[in-house]
């Protein structure tokens, strides 16, 4: 038998133990140990094993959770691949005309203008909520006072508690009008305004995971840094931002994946017709919104219903795959940080 | 030079901070200003009238409430056994632990409107009508959308928002609590319920509270597993439909016939949820600071 030791470096070491005549944790019976039977502690390990099976097996259904939410989800947008009764087939979300018409006599079911109008809010809310929060969090990690550091932290995890209705609501009421004058917009809903109400709801996550990577850094790595005669400012962007660099990235990836997901604010803001064009002033429909905003009316089995469940599927699929990429990322920051995950 | 290139930067960063503390006590500000305006006890207490142009939001807090516990009931006590689990008896090379570490996660990023589909595919569509084929056979109960469906749906949601915030509290439980128990000759299991999850309480309400915030919030969910426009009676079956603020507040902002009548309405119920949410939010983080405190004394 053998244990992890840490010793004075902080290095492993395994050493084996030393020999016992009977260990505490022995899983001989105390029948071959020579020793009377001892029910009552028999039954008791016995419990002992099936709670740990049972807890794990519920720790399972975490995992089952999430292949029960795609195939149940892709199940439903399965019949396309047959085609359902209405004709709606697996190819009708690719088909061309490059335009979504669910409801017409001639429905047309082409994904790619909500795709594109998905990809540009989400840009603009990434391009003005990616610098502010890294910013912020660089602020909050290297410069601000401890004192006022207990502060901002909190107030800015605040802004993650605002529910997305909230932040939505205010965007239609009272942000869409500013923007509209400030910038001289025809339409009063548009991707802008939609992109700026979608980076409240992505600089708080940004910002709690980026300086959560910030603070990681090893205090020693500024310490040499100054030590060595850099300011603080070379320090944070030339020593610890580049130490932190897999945590920032997690960062970016997993606001990306929540802003291309966030459904509430760019269904109350964006205006919601399926443009196709790359002019951000323009209204935009985008493929959360679309489920959202069409679902409740669909009827249940339908090409539109199955063809509104395949998007669903779609955004599963991107926002796992972002997930997981971010997740990486941040096992990444803290192997190299702390040497293990 | 050098030094001015260094404030420079400083400055930017905290600018960058400035402005977005300053949007979010604008919007705080701007909701608190306006929604305090027709603010009243009969306000949170009255039904909607007149095509909701009048009236109170009463309904909509009950159904919320309601949502919120059904919801708990399922969502902590799963959450707080996988996190048992995780700090406790997972070993961090096992396969089990690495898989269901990443489900969790991922769990944690799919969208919100991904879940009102899986409940409506899973729950309604599949669940609610086996038990409808097997139990009232010819009826349409539980194959349609209700509130039961809307808390199963907002559970599985809320499941990694328990899981992590009662796994972190559990880690922070010293060791010596646990070998002390161990050497007295309790089992893992006593040690678990008896020693380490007491000490961990305060984590389990965080999690809890954390998880009735974002339920209260979340609307893309609920929005076709269950809640309803308008109901005139309250629900009081695992079947009925129910109100919910969040869906709330998308009904006034978009469906009202008279958006300068209802302005005010909506500016009062979206304060009512923004004051829910922040106190739920203050609690959770008060404790939570509490707790760590407690943890590296």
């Amino acid at each position: 038998m053998t244990r992890k030791f840490r010793n004075s470096d902080g290095g492993l070491e395994v050493k084996p133990l030393p020999p016992t005549e009977t260990p505490l944790n022995s899983r001989k019976s105390r029948n071959e140990r020579g020793l009377a039977p001892n029910f009552l502690a028999e039954f008791r390990n016995g419990i002992d094993r099936i709670a740990e099976v049972l807890i794990s097996a519920v720790a399972l259904l975490a995992i089952a959770v999430i292949f029960l939410i795609f195939i149940y989800v892709g199940k439903e947008a399965l019949p396309l691949v047959w085609g359902t009764s209405d004709g709606a087939t697996i190819l009708s979300p690719f088909a061309t005309p490059f335009t979504w018409q669910p409801v017409s006599t001639e429905p047309k079911y082409n994904v790619f203008p909500l795709i594109l109008g998905t990809l540009k809010v989400t840009l603009i809310a990434m391009l003005l909520g990616t610098p502010l929060a890294l910013a912020a969090a660089l602020y909050t990690a290297e410069f601000a006072p401890p004192r006022l550091r207990e502060w901002i932290k909190p107030a800015i995890e605040l802004l993650a508690g605002i529910p997305s209705v909230v932040l939505g609501s205010f965007a239609l009421m009272v942000l869409a009008t500013w923007v509209q004058d400030a910038f001289g917009l025809v339409y009063r809903l548009n991707a802008f305004t939609a992109g700026i109400a979608l980076a409240f709801a992505i600089i708080p996550i940004i910002y709690t995971i980026s300086e959560d990577a910030l603070t990681a850094v090893p205090r020693l790595y500024r310490e040499a840094s100054l030590a060595l005669g850099a300011s603080k400012a070379q320090t944070a962007v030339r020593v610890v931002m580049p130490a932190a660099i897999p945590g920032i990235a997690a960062a970016i990836i997993l606001g990306f994946g929540r802003a291309i997901g966030e459904t509430m604010i760019v269904l109350m803001v964006s205006g919601n017709s399926s443009i196709l064009s790359l002019d951000p002033g323009l209204p935009v429909r985008t493929m959360s919104a679309t489920i959202a905003a069409e679902m409740a009316e669909v009827v249940v089995g339908s090409g539109h219903y199955r063809i509104l469940f395949f998007i669903g599927a779609l955004l599963f699929l991107i926002t796992a795959i972002l997930n997981w990429a971010g997740d990486r990322f941040n096992r990444r920051l803290r192997e190299k940080l702390f040497g293990s995950a | 030079m050098r030094k001015f290139v260094d404030r420079t930067f400083v400055v930017l960063s905290l600018s960058a901070t400035v402005i977005i503390l300053s949007m979010l006590f604008l919007i705080i500000g701007n909701i608190a200003y306006h929604g305090t305006e027709r603010l009243s006890w009969e306000f949170i207490t009255s039904n909607p009238e007149n095509g909701m142009t009048a009236g109170g939001i009463f309904p909509a807090i009950y159904g919320t409430v309601l949502l919120v516990l059904l919801m708990s009931l399922a969502a902590v006590p799963f959450g707080v056994l996988v996190a048992i689990y995780f700090a406790e008896y997972a070993s961090a090379e096992s396969r089990l632990y690495r898989w269901t570490r990443m489900a969790v996660n991922n769990l944690a990023g799919v969208p919100s409107i991904v879940f009102g589909l899986f409940g409506l595919g899973f729950f309604i569509q599949s669940i609610g009508k086996a038990i409808d084929q097997t139990f009232y056979p010819g009826r349409l109960l539980y194959a349609q959308p209700s509130i039961l469906w809307a808390a199963m749906t907002m559970a599985v949601l809320t499941l990694p928002v328990v899981i992590i915030t009662v796994e972190e509290t559990l880690r922070a439980v010293p060791r010596e609590y646990r070998e002390a128990s161990l050497a007295l000759g309790a089992t893992r299991l006593q040690t678990v319920f008896r020693v380490v999850l007491p000490q961990a309480w305060s984590g389990v309400m965080t999690g809890a509270i954390l998880a009735i915030s974002r339920g209260a919030g979340e609307v893309a969910p609920v929005l076709f597993t269950g809640a309803a426009y308008f109901l005139p009676r309250y629900p009081s079956h695992p079947v009925d439909q129910f109100m919910h603020l969040g869906y709330h507040i998308w009904v006034l902002t978009t469906q009202s016939t008279n958006v300068e009548a209802t302005k005010p309405l909506l500016y009062s119920t979206v304060f009512v949820l923004l004051v829910l949410t922040f106190l739920l939010n203050i609690t959770a983080i008060l404790i939570r600071n509490r707790m760590r405190k407690w943890a590296t004394r």
